[in-house]
């Protein structure tokens, strides 16, 4: 067989360089495979797959309480959240009414797992920019959450809290105090991480106008959460579709119109601010009840196909089971938020330059276990 | 002889002349030569490990950590043990690498801020050699560490590395400049190159403190120049741990990646040790001219000491400086230099030679 | 003119930005009581962990070596890793009932993700989660732990 030797230009050659699986910015086993020129990113693949554990077929094995805690392990940082999902589909599908306190304890966890969330966002978004400092002050208040959550759930990042119709246990008699203990220390040192890193000029020139996605790029490529409203996307579901407890609170919902870098970072630091605000309404008000309510120990779908999306702190995390009547799903879909946020990378990234990549990457705060599932 | 502590230049004088008293001159220089290598490389090595033990606490503390606290009192023989640690590692051979640029550029990057070394006044009369263009000298040397950090991510065969490298040369060329112009300025102010005139000049007065605000923004950029000299935060691009896992040094292991390590540390020294000479006094004590009983406390304090406690402080500023801020894209930093720092630098020299002409310094 | 303001300004603002951040860092350093470092094997005397931490599925016993294990196998279908085993024995009791008890409780501490299901759906409450937390071994199959302790007894009055 003849061989053709295709002749390239030396100046239309590409440099291509793998980031990851194993790199320091990934956030995870990521591998994106970058072109460059020079400096210059002229297009970024993502290759995902590297911890793809088949979650969605094991959950067609598995009892629906089984499935909760495969939940915890897709977006690890929104495992709270994730259980919610999960068991508020399962509750709407068998038309279970679960008590107010439970919803309130479900609001006030969720909106913990939200900030403590944005909390590691912000260490590694700091550490991915150079700023080494940021990330042990964002991990130090992040323990704080992670104690509370220990306290009362009895793990501290795979929580496993949330079962069908309820919780797994009460909250800890101490519970209330630390939330408020947390808020109050909280409110007081959140000023550090606008000064460390929001207002210092180095930080702005680097995220602003970066990576910038418009109101339409943004409404096309599904993007959601944080990265969707920084581009002005209203689509948070707990103010468009609300569950648990937030029909009862009042809350901002964080819009930016630029869909750069730097709003995508500040609309995650505002979500803090009103995650706050949010608990401060619920705390004192967490009516008195039981933490479950009446399951059968088998829990059996109607056959029927259900739907149920919660606002992760990445965006919207949809639960789509198919029940056919038997105590296994037939067939579940989690629709992630980090799997489409990762896909516009392309788009956002190239023509910058290699720094800005890695800045873009982190903006979207991607949970790569979430991604793969 | 006589010898004090606060004046060296009769120990080093009383030492030339019974060498040349007992043997023939050149065999007397080569010794001379031999004494002052093995003593600047005692003091490198010592400088060194401890400079990497007190970033660690420093940026320990910084960050509500304690840092290390093992190894021996406040885990000072940390890095003694990190060092034993790299000697026995294994120098993994790089495929496809050039094998002698590869092992040839943690010497070169080595030597550059060795011969630096040579040039520092630490006391009266106690350096090795003070040469008429000491400043001068200082620069062009001081600048030689590029080349081992470009072959080191030429040889390496890996695509982080010669991104690193090339960064690295970018940015020593434009920030060698400032370096430059920011010395050049007090050059004029203290009218001569020469190292210990400069410090000299300084018994009453700093020159920060005589050279009025031209002599304030050239220390300002000198040392944030110098930061993006020695590739440290926030201008350590050439390494960019969160974009090219570690730069140019990528392929390294062992005793190498050991030296470039050290060179970093020494090069901060050496940098801090610039700026104590020849922006505030270098071993000179802090004195104001007519407060005798104010001066005499001074002058009781030993020059070396003083000289180390303004390094110490000066690096102390440089690793505060990494641990605050997040690193510039490249050309950002770029940017910094050509449209901020040089046409503030020129101006800036242009004002010190109208106040020198004027007279208005003190 | 306007441009060279807006120049000297960016250079204000920058420096200041600049100045603020290093406020904090500095603020920390000269602060040593801020330290949070938890001196982790030299604190082991006085580490208490919460009493709902999620460390290990243990079988409490009482001083008499009685446990509550009445060997349903409830755990075992709940678990959705099948780390928990429940080798059961048939007992003859003193009225000549034939009488299920277990043999072996075997609990694969590899296997275990932690979710709470065993020590939750036990009709019983024979399981419970201990604290200890260091698990490490060199050996993977020292991990497959037998829960109920060698002649030990079902706990009068558990059905």
């Amino acid at each position: 067989m003849e061989v053709k030797e295709k002749k390239v230009g030396l100046e239309n050659e590409e440099y291509i360089i793998n980031m990851g699986p194993q790199h320091p910015s990934t956030h995870g086993v990521l591998r994106l495979v970058v072109a460059l020129k020079g400096e210059i990113v002229q297009r970024v693949e993502p290759h995902i797959g590297y911890i793809h554990r088949g979650i969605e077929k094991m959950c067609e094995n598995l009892t629906y309480q089984q499935i909760i805690h495969l939940t915890d392990r897709m977006d690890y940082l929104s495992a709270h959240i994730n259980n919610e999902a999960v068991c508020l589909a399962v509750e709407n599908a068998l038309e279970i009414e679960v008590p107010e306190r439970v919803k309130y304890i479900r609001t006030i966890m969720s909106e913990l797992t939200r900030i403590q969330s944005h909390q590691l966002f912000w260490a590694t978004f700091g550490m991915d920019l150079g700023g080494l400092t940021c990330f042990f002050y964002g991990l130090r208040d992040r323990e704080k959450i992670l104690d509370i959550f220990e306290e009362s759930c009895g793990g501290r990042m795979i929580v496993s809290y949330n079962t069908p119709g309820g919780l797994m246990n009460d909250i800890h008699p101490n519970f209330q105090n630390r939330v408020k203990e947390f808020l109050k220390y909280f409110r007081g040192v959140i000023h550090e991480y606008d000064d460390l890193l929001t207002g210092n000029v180095i930080f702005q020139e680097r995220s602003k106008g970066m990576g910038v996605m418009t109101l339409e790029q943004a409404i096309a490529w599904g993007l959601t959460g944080p990265t969707g409203r920084a581009s002005g996307f209203s689509c948070d579901i707990r103010k468009h579709n609300p569950y648990s407890a937030y029909d009862k609170v009042t809350f901002r919902e964080i819009l930016y119109t630029e869909g750069d870098v730097f709003h995508r970072y500040l609309a995650r630091m505002e979500e803090m601010r009103e995650s706050m605000n949010i608990i401060d309404q619920l705390i004192d008000n967490i009516p008195e009840g039981p933490y479950t309510a009446k399951m059968k120990p088998v829990i059996k779908l109607p056959e029927g196909e259900y739907f149920q999306s919660v606002e992760t702190a990445r965006g919207e995390l949809g639960v789509y089971i198919v029940s056919d009547g038997n105590k296994n799903p037939f067939r579940v879909k989690f629709r992630s938020p980090n799997f489409v946020n990762l896909a516009p990378l392309n788009l956002m990234a190239s023509g910058s330059k290699i720094a800005d990549l890695v800045a873009i990457g982190g903006s979207l705060d991607l949970i790569i276990p979430d991604i793969d599932r | 002889m006589e010898f004090s502590i606060y004046d060296f230049s009769s120990f080093t004088a009383w030492i030339d002349q019974s060498l040349r008293a007992s043997m023939s001159p050149g065999l007397a220089v080569a010794i001379e030569m031999l004494i002052i290598g093995v003593v600047i490389l005692i003091f490198y090595a010592i400088v060194g490990l401890f400079l990497v033990y007190a970033e660690r606490k420093v940026c320990a503390l910084m960050q509500n950590r304690l840092g290390p606290n093992r190894v021996g009192p406040g885990g000072i023989f940390q890095t003694i043990a990190d060092l034993v640690k790299l000697l026995f590692v294994e120098l993994v051979p790089i495929k496809n690498a050039d094998k002698i640029l590869f092992s040839l550029a943690p010497y070169i990057v080595i030597i550059a801020s060795f011969m630096a070394m040579g040039a520092l006044p630490f006391a009266k009369g106690l350096h090795a050699i003070d040469l008429n263009i000491g400043v001068f000298y200082l620069m062009a040397v001081s600048s030689m560490g590029v080349v081992g950090v470009l072959l080191a991510g030429w040889a390496s065969n890996n695509k982080y590395s010669l991104i690193g490298a090339m960064r690295s040369g970018a940015q020593i060329v434009s920030y060698e400049l400032s370096v430059g112009m920011s010395l050049v300025t007090i050059v004029v102010l203290a009218g001569t190159m020469q190292l210990s005139e400069i410090v000299q000049a300084q018994q009453y007065g700093w020159f920060i403190f005589r050279g009025h605000i031209p002599a304030l923004i050239a220390f300002v950029i000198f040392i944030v120049a110098s930061t993006a000299e020695t590739n440290r935060g926030p201008f350590d691009l050439a390494e960019a741990e969160s974009e090219l896992t570690a730069g140019f040094h990528t392929e390294y292991s062992g005793i190498r990646f050991a030296f470039f390590f050290l060179a970093e540390y020494i090069n901060m020294f050496i940098v801090a040790a610039i700026a104590t000479t020849v922006f505030f006094g270098g071993w000179m004590p802090f004195n104001v001219y007519g407060w005798e009983g104010f001066n005499k406390v001074m002058n009781l304090i030993p020059p070396f000491i003083w000289f180390l406690g303004k390094t110490g402080a000066l690096i102390f500023l440089i690793m505060w400086f990494k641990w605050t801020f997040p690193r510039l894209r490249i050309d950002q930093l770029l940017t910094l230099e050509w449209k901020y720092f040089l046409p503030i630098n020129i101006i800036n020299v242009l004002i010190m030679a109208l106040i020198v002409l004027l007279g208005w310094h003190w | 003119m306007k441009s060279v303001i807006e120049y000297f300004k960016g250079i204000y603002n920058g420096i200041k930005s600049l100045l603020v951040g290093m406020s904090v860092t500095g603020g920390y350093f000269i602060k040593p009581g801020t330290t949070l470092t938890q001196q982790y094997p030299d604190n082991r005397d006085t580490l208490v962990m919460f009493e709902r931490f999620k460390g290990e599925v243990v079988m409490p016993h009482n001083e008499k070596n009685e446990h509550k294990c009445t060997g349903c196998g409830i755990c075992e279908i709940n678990c959705p890793n099948g780390t928990i085993e429940v080798i059961s024995a048939t007992e003859v009791t003193e009225e000549g009932k034939k009488k299920r008890i277990i043999d072996k409780h075997i609990y694969h501490l590899g296997m275990c993700t932690f979710c709470g299901l065993c020590v939750k759906t036990c009709p019983s409450q024979a399981l419970a989660f201990s604290q200890e937390f260091e698990h490490a071994v060199f050996d993977r199959t020292k991990l497959t732990k037998v829960l109920n302790q060698p002649g030990s007894k079902l706990m009068k009055g558990v059905e």
